[in-house]
């Protein structure tokens, strides 16, 4: 069932217009519940697209990841969700305080979380590899005191 | 997929079109169109929740009657633990069971011993560590309906076992097979039942070809026959020594009984759609890893509070609790020989697989789908935004998403109406004001007014 709706994932010289689509959510301070309700928004506009599940289930990952790092890590910012007919980008942006060293916040286990925030359940240090695993790209800019802006792409070819 | 059956249908007559079940589908399968609910077949998943908001009864299952008994030669029912919270205390499992065969059944099988023979593969194939956490409990058929609809990525986490009503309906038939010598086709089993999904899983089956089930009567058919029965034989006859399962096997008629009967590792276990739809979601997120096994039901409190239940759940819960611990020593029927013999022959393995079942797309292609998409995002922004229902969608999305799909025009907004009667109104008033030249002013001396 599922077979033929990915093969027409290839560029199709029909639609003259590419069309996109831009999701926008704003992320406030400690809003902890915003993860969840983006990643499960997104889903659901994915699901209604026709992506592939596992496609579908790796960017509500890549989103809930992202937002929470935004979330627990920086203080308030912005999350945008652009699709076109080949890729879907994650995009999220906020003013905090920053990562010094990308490389090291990276590996898996790695984390600065606070003690409370461990006791939340987060803090395990697999947000950023998590990310990694389930995007095809991933670009980490951040720049100390002035905040972190991270773009990871998912691209939908036939195959994936 | 045309002819995709549901169990759960309108009442026509009842129905007065009041909008309460909308809301509450968890896959908005329903919509009220000219004064009358209508269910969007290939969504609807029987999970039973606008049975239970309905004010005025007017949402029915579709269920198998008695007159198909009369199929068969030999006729098995086959009841759960929950057909046994129905009734007092007082009336033992035993004479339960025994009713059945003074009401038109030859023999009766307890759907309770297929839970014991699942609780034992299970604990078996956890032990295996060879699967992906948590295991999905392949239990309730709402939620693995819900699962092909909205989570279809985590269908292959779901338990490779069948289900215990499966289970028990072949061992039933098996059995009577080989101490009546009458052949299997002559065998009718028929589950009783108050669950609706359980209807449409026997005659559209998830995981097999074919169901050795072959009919699914709504208890309440049998509930007042057996009732009587049970007041009449008050002396008891010599019993016929039908009632074979524990407590455990009882103990998965409320939600918890099944995670506690695995006694394996750490198990979770949810009720009610809602609460199963989140917690399904941190699940696709990737959380919860570390839990082995998920026990899920559509039902609040678990099958006791089943669609069709008569009994009130909680108190089906408690008497249900009762039975379990006064059966909770019983010699099991299956020795852990015979079961580990099931286990290992992978008889009740599922054959076929969960397929996905993509309703909610808007179309084929996915370019096409993001430009209507894009459409219906902009229709969405110029909807009021208050969900009220009024216009017979669930919410002002919805709405959108039926107009997009055709099924629905703007001014089934009330809102949307309103603004153009108000449009139309001024443009009539407009025109009235205009009088036909033959009797108004002389359009040529327009300028001297
Ligand atoms: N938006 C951000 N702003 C500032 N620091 C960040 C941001 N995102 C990640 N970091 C830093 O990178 C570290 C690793 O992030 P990662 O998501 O992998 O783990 P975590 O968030 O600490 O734990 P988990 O995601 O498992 O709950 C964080 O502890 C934090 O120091
Ligand atoms: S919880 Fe039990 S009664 Fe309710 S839908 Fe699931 S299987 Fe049926
Ligand atoms: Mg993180």
């Amino acid at each position: 069932m599922y077979e033929g709706r990915y093969s027409m994932n290839r560029p199709d010289k029909e639609s003259e217009s590419k069309p996109q689509l831009k999701l926008e959510f704003k992320i406030g301070e400690k809003d902890f519940s915003v993860a969840g309700d983006a990643a499960s928004k997104v889903k659901k506009t994915l699901q209604q697209l026709g992506l592939k599940p596992e496609a579908v289930r790796n960017i509500a990952i890549i989103v809930y990841e992202a937002v929470m790092n935004v979330i627990i890590h920086a203080n308030y910012g912005q999350l945008k969700v652009i699709i076109v007919p080949d890729k879907v980008v994650v995009l999220t942006e906020d003013t905090g305080m920053g990562i010094p060293d990308i490389e090291l916040a990276m590996k898996e286990g790695y984390s600065t979380a606070p003690l409370e925030i461990r006791e939340m359940g987060f803090g395990a240090g697999m947000g950023l590899p998590n990310i990694k695993q389930c995007s095809h790209k991933l670009n980490i800019k951040s720049q100390v005191g002035v905040g972190t802006v991270l773009e990871a792409i998912v691209y939908l070819s036939s195959k994936n | 997929m045309s002819s995709y059956f549901h169990s759960i249908t309108l009442d026509y007559e009842k129905c007065t079109g009041c909008t309460n079940c909308i809301k509450r589908c968890p896959t908005e399968a329903i919509r009220v169109h000219g004064g009358k609910a209508k269910i969007i077949g290939e969504r609807c998943i029987d999970c039973g929740e606008c049975i239970r908001v309905c004010p005025y009864n007017a949402k029915i299952a579709v269920t198998d009657t008695l007159d198909k008994l009369s199929e068969f030669k030999y006729k098995i029912a086959l009841p759960g633990p929950t057909f046994y919270a129905q009734f007092k205390e007082e009336k033992n499992v035993e004479n339960i069971l025994d009713a059945f065969l003074n009401i038109g059944f030859d023999d009766v099988f307890e759907v309770a011993l297929g839970e014991e023979v699942v609780s034992f593969m299970t604990r078996h194939y956890l032990s295996t560590n060879k699967y992906k956490k948590p295991l999905i409990s392949s239990y309730c058929p709402a939620v693995l309906r819900l699962m092909q609809i909205k989570f279809p990525d985590l269908l292959s986490q779901v338990s490779p076992f069948m289900t215990p009503r499966e289970i028990a309906a072949r061992l039933a038939k098996e059995d009577v097979v080989k101490r009546k010598g009458i052949s299997y086709k002559d065998i009718g089993v028929f589950a009783i039942s108050l669950c609706p999904a359980k209807v449409t899983e026997m005659k559209q089956p998830m995981g097999i070809k074919t169901s050795a089930v072959d009919g699914v009567i709504n208890m309440s058919l049998v509930y007042k026959d057996i009732l009587k029965q049970l007041t009449k034989n008050h002396k008891k006859e010599k019993g016929k020594n039908l009632q074979k399962a524990t407590g455990i096997g009882m103990s998965w008629g409320y939600v918890t009984g099944e995670a506690k009967a695995l006694n394996y590792g750490s198990a979770l276990a949810v009720c009610g759609i809602h609460n199963v739809v989140s917690l399904l979601e941190e699940i696709e997120r990737g959380e919860l890893k570390d839990i082995d096994f998920l026990e899920v039901r559509a039902c609040t409190g678990g099958c006791v509070g089943g669609p069709l239940s008569i009994q009130n759940p909680f108190i089906g819960r408690v008497k249900l609790k009762y039975l379990v611990e006064k059966y909770r020593s019983k010699t099991p029927y299956y020795q852990e020989k015979e079961m580990l013999d099931f286990y290992q022959q992978g008889r009740f393995i599922s054959t076929e697989s969960i397929l996905p079942r993509p309703v909610m797309v808007l179309d084929d292609n996915v370019s096409k789908a993001l430009h209507k998409m894009e459409r219906l995002d902009k229709i969405t922004n110029e909807l009021p935004g208050l969900d009220c229902g009024a216009c017979g969608s669930p919410s002002c999305r919805a709405l959108a998403e039926d107009i997009i799909r055709g099924l629905a025009v703007e001014t089934d907004c009330i809102f949307k109406l309103r603004e153009r009667v108000q449009t139309l109104a001024k443009e009539v008033l407009d025109l009235a004001r205009k009088m036909p030249p033959a009797k108004g002013d002389d359009p040529s001396k327009e300028k001297g007014r």
